[in-house]
């Protein structure tokens, strides 16, 4: 079987792994004031602590969550109400157009429900945000922001944001701007202090830990309202019992990752070219879809065209190939991509694009598959044609 | 034992329409017990997929899509959702308004088989590598090419696959031909599929409350005209909109003056053209010849000259016999005693009796 779909989620590394194992036997809620509970309190701040020196924050700013949804929808949604309460004129919300559903929709859901009033920063043929688009965005009644978001790298095309400009640039105004890191721990440097972000989100299940935990990390200037009410824990900003298997687990990995990020880049980016050489040579017409120099060292991403993405899908994985169209609604269609039509891409394009992500495990024999597969692949799928009405 | 119906050689690769029904699933599970390399497949018909909280029945729930997918987890086989809604709506619901709006009664399932499973899907699945199609459908069709009806009468989908050309059944499977719904519940259970007690979807699947002259009326909005007695011409009742009838409808009328002998009065004809709704006593309704559109022949050679055989004239409708003849475009029946409520926009299909089941000869639209 080739995997190539590291960026939905990644293997377990094995040290993450025995980590989970050995403290999920462990009992003590980390809330109680016996031994057992000072014991699991101990492995979540040391965790912390882990987390915090990896990404360059303070152990106080690390806010453990269940993974990159929650976190992203506390940042969003958290920020603008306290901010909001703190100043009523703050209505305003600032996103990208290429922002991962959970930013999106949790901005979308504020601007329905909240009345906030959303822009959206457009991108360019590469899926970029440009610090000049902020600026013009800001122009204006910036004292009206609340809260601006926009993810440091995308999970579809691997394109890399240029966050700390972003940031640069709401910090002229006075204007707390969250990132969706998901996508760029452990794959590129994220240093939380030095980008200037006042919020980011990360998760486990992209960087070998497991799936289901992940952190908010927050300045800790940023008010914050909690989503979760409850205990009290995590500041009071997450009430719930804390995972403690799966913060260790999730800690271990983030570590891990952050440490070999360099070497792990290079030789993963050394595979993708080559993925992406052949991908070409195989099959001419292949369009690369993101920026080509600035983007994750694992993603490729292709429009074949006149193929459906789901097509392709259906015929590698068939041949034991796993790769993505991006993202499904709940009854399993696939959707066309909102990031490749905010790149400009027409529909035929977005529904033609198929993503392939590498990881700690890859190999090249995954990519050899892959070539041998494809070319067939790609001539089905042209001949099926698309899924649409031939009007 | 597999059963008969699987009459393709063993091995092919076989795409399974899985709706999340426990008929799709039983057939899929057979096909793969065959032998064959099964792929699943759900259709995404409805352009916003409901749940059954929200008010939806039938095939376009998330609830069947979810129902599909766990069908496929159970017996191991791949399992994708296709997105058909946009060629549902042309081919099929866009088709239905249109053929109310033109005074036919269309049947929407047999569109669907005929435009979406058996033509947009079966083309895709052949150009994906794939041999046949296999559905649910209780309909035998056997090594032979033939097409039967199902074992269990009452079940019988025949009708609703008579449409079909011979290269869209070359390219079918019906494994369920030889057994009973009962029979196909039983297996369910057996083979450990959840659905196995899922109630059967009788409504129009993208009707969502059942109320189909409430969805016309949205789409084509309110007419009124006269409901005229096809005796004397006079207007006895208005109604708001031609298209809500149904020929040999009589319920719903809601006539201003009873007939003179006091006898119910039936839906004879609609006139889109004046928006007219011509009502008359049961016998009016009574027709001997039928004439159709569209061909297909699937029981042997266009025949060259009349067939004695028997014609159904909707879906769960009684046999007649008939003489059929083929001409060019066209289809003639003549039918051996006269039929009541027989409605342009249906199909006559004709099957020849036969002791292993009455075998689909040909079909065709029932024209005005
Ligand atoms: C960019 C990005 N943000 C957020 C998420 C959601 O994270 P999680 O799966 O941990 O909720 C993902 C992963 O699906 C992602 O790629």
């Amino acid at each position: 079987m080739a995997y190539l779909d590291h960026a939905a989620t990644t293997p377990m590394l094995d040290v993450a792994l025995e980590a989970y194992v050995a403290t999920a036997r462990e009992v003590g809620n980390a809330s109680a004031l016996h031994g057992a509970g000072r014991q699991a309190r101990r492995r979540v701040e040391e965790s912390r602590e882990r987390v915090a020196a990896a990404l360059g924050a303070r152990p106080a700013e690390v806010i453990f969550t269940g993974g990159g949804t929650e976190s992203d929808n506390l940042a969003v949604k958290g920020i603008f109400w306290a901010r909001r309460s703190a100043d009523p004129r703050r209505t305003r919300v600032v996103s990208s157009a290429v922002e991962h559903h959970a930013v999106l929709d949790a901005v979308d859901w504020l601007a329905a429900q909240e009345g906030a009033e959303a822009s959206w920063l457009p991108v360019d043929a590469l899926g970029r945000v440009t610090p000049q688009r902020l600026r013009a965005e800001l122009a204006t009644a910036a004292d009206q922001v609340a809260v601006i978001t926009t993810m440091w790298a995308s999970n579809e095309v691997g394109t890399v944001q240029p966050v700390a400009e972003l940031a640069a640039v709401a910090a002229e105004h006075g204007v707390p701007l969250h990132t969706d890191a998901v996508q760029a721990v452990g794959q590129v440097a994220v240093d939380f202090a030095a980008s200037g972000v006042s919020a980011l989100t990360v998760t486990g299940h992209k960087l070998g830990g497991p799936a289901g935990v992940g952190a908010l990390v927050l300045a800790r200037d940023v008010a914050v309202t909690p989503l979760l009410h409850g205990g009290g824990q995590e500041r009071d900003v997450r009430s719930g019992t804390l995972d403690t298997a799966g913060i260790v687990a999730f800690a271990v990995a983030l570590e891990t990752a952050v440490r070999h990020q360099q070497q792990y880049a290079a030789r993963v980016a050394a595979l993708r070219d080559d993925l992406v050489t052949r991908v070409r040579q195989a099959v001419p017409e292949a369009v690369l879809n993101g920026d080509p120099n600035d983007r994750l060292p694992g993603n490729a991403h292709f429009s074949f065209p006149g193929c459906a993405g789901d097509a392709l899908l259906l015929l590698l994985d068939a041949q034991g190939i796993a790769c993505s169209t991006g993202s499904a609604c709940s009854a399993g269609v696939a959707q066309p991509s909102h990031v490749l039509l905010a790149m400009g891409a027409d529909s035929a394009r977005a529904g033609s694009s198929l993503r392939f992500t590498l990881g700690h495990t890859s190999t090249s024999a995954e990519v050899d598959a892959l070539i041998a597969a494809l070319p067939e692949a790609v001539d089905r799928a042209r001949r099926a044609g698309g899924l649409r009405a031939s009007r | 034992m597999v059963p008969d119906g699987v009459g393709k050689v063993v091995g092919v690769r076989v795409l399974a329409a899985m709706s999340g029904g426990v008929d799709s699933a039983v057939a899929a599970a057979r096909a793969a017990e065959a032998g064959h390399d099964v792929t699943g497949v759900h259709l995404a018909l409805a352009r916003n997929p409901q749940t059954y909280r929200t008010g939806a029945r039938g095939c376009c729930t998330l609830e069947d899509s979810r129902d599909a997918r766990r069908a496929a987890d159970v017996l191991g086989i791949p399992f994708y959702v296709w997105d058909m809604a946009e060629r549902f709506q042309a081919d099929v619901v866009d088709d239905f308004v249109a053929e109310y709006a033109a005074g036919r009664t269309p049947n929407p399932c047999l569109r669907c088989n005929e435009k979406i499973k058996f033509a947009a899907v079966l083309d895709r699945a052949v150009a994906l590598g794939f041999d046949a199609v296999v559905t649910g459908h209780h309909a035998r069709l056997g090594a032979d090419g033939l097409l039967r009806r199902s074992v269990d009468l009452a079940k019988d989908q025949s009708y609703v696959l008579g449409v079909l050309t011979r290269e869209q059944l070359s390219r079918s499977m019906f494994p369920l031909g030889d057994s009973t719904k009962t029979q196909v519940r039983a297996e369910a259970t057996r083979r450990g599929l959840a659905v196995a007690d899922k109630p059967d979807s009788h409504d129009i699947c993208f009707v969502a409350d059942g109320d189909t002259r409430g969805f016309l009326a949205q789409r084509l909005g309110t007419a009124p005209g006269d409901v005229v007695d096809d005796a004397t011409g006079e207007v006895v009742g208005r109604h708001t909109g031609a298209y809500a009838y149904t020929v040999g409808q009589r319920r719903g009328l809601h006539l201003d003056r009873p007939a003179p002998d006091g006898r119910p009065r039936y839906v004879l004809s609609i006139t889109p053209k004046t928006n007219t709704v011509t009502v008359g006593p049961a016998e009016a309704l009574a027709v001997s010849q039928v004439q159709g559109r569209r061909p297909v022949w699937i029981g042997g050679p266009r025949p060259a000259d009349p067939v004695e055989c028997e014609v159904q004239l909707r879906a769960h409708g009684n046999v007649v016999s008939a003489t059929v003849a083929v001409t060019g475009d066209g289809l003639r029946a003549e039918l051996h005693q006269p039929v009541r409520g027989v409605a342009a926009g249906q199909a006559i299909v004709a099957y020849r009796p036969d002791p292993a089941g009455d075998i689909v000869l040909g079909s065709a639209t029932i024209a005005a």
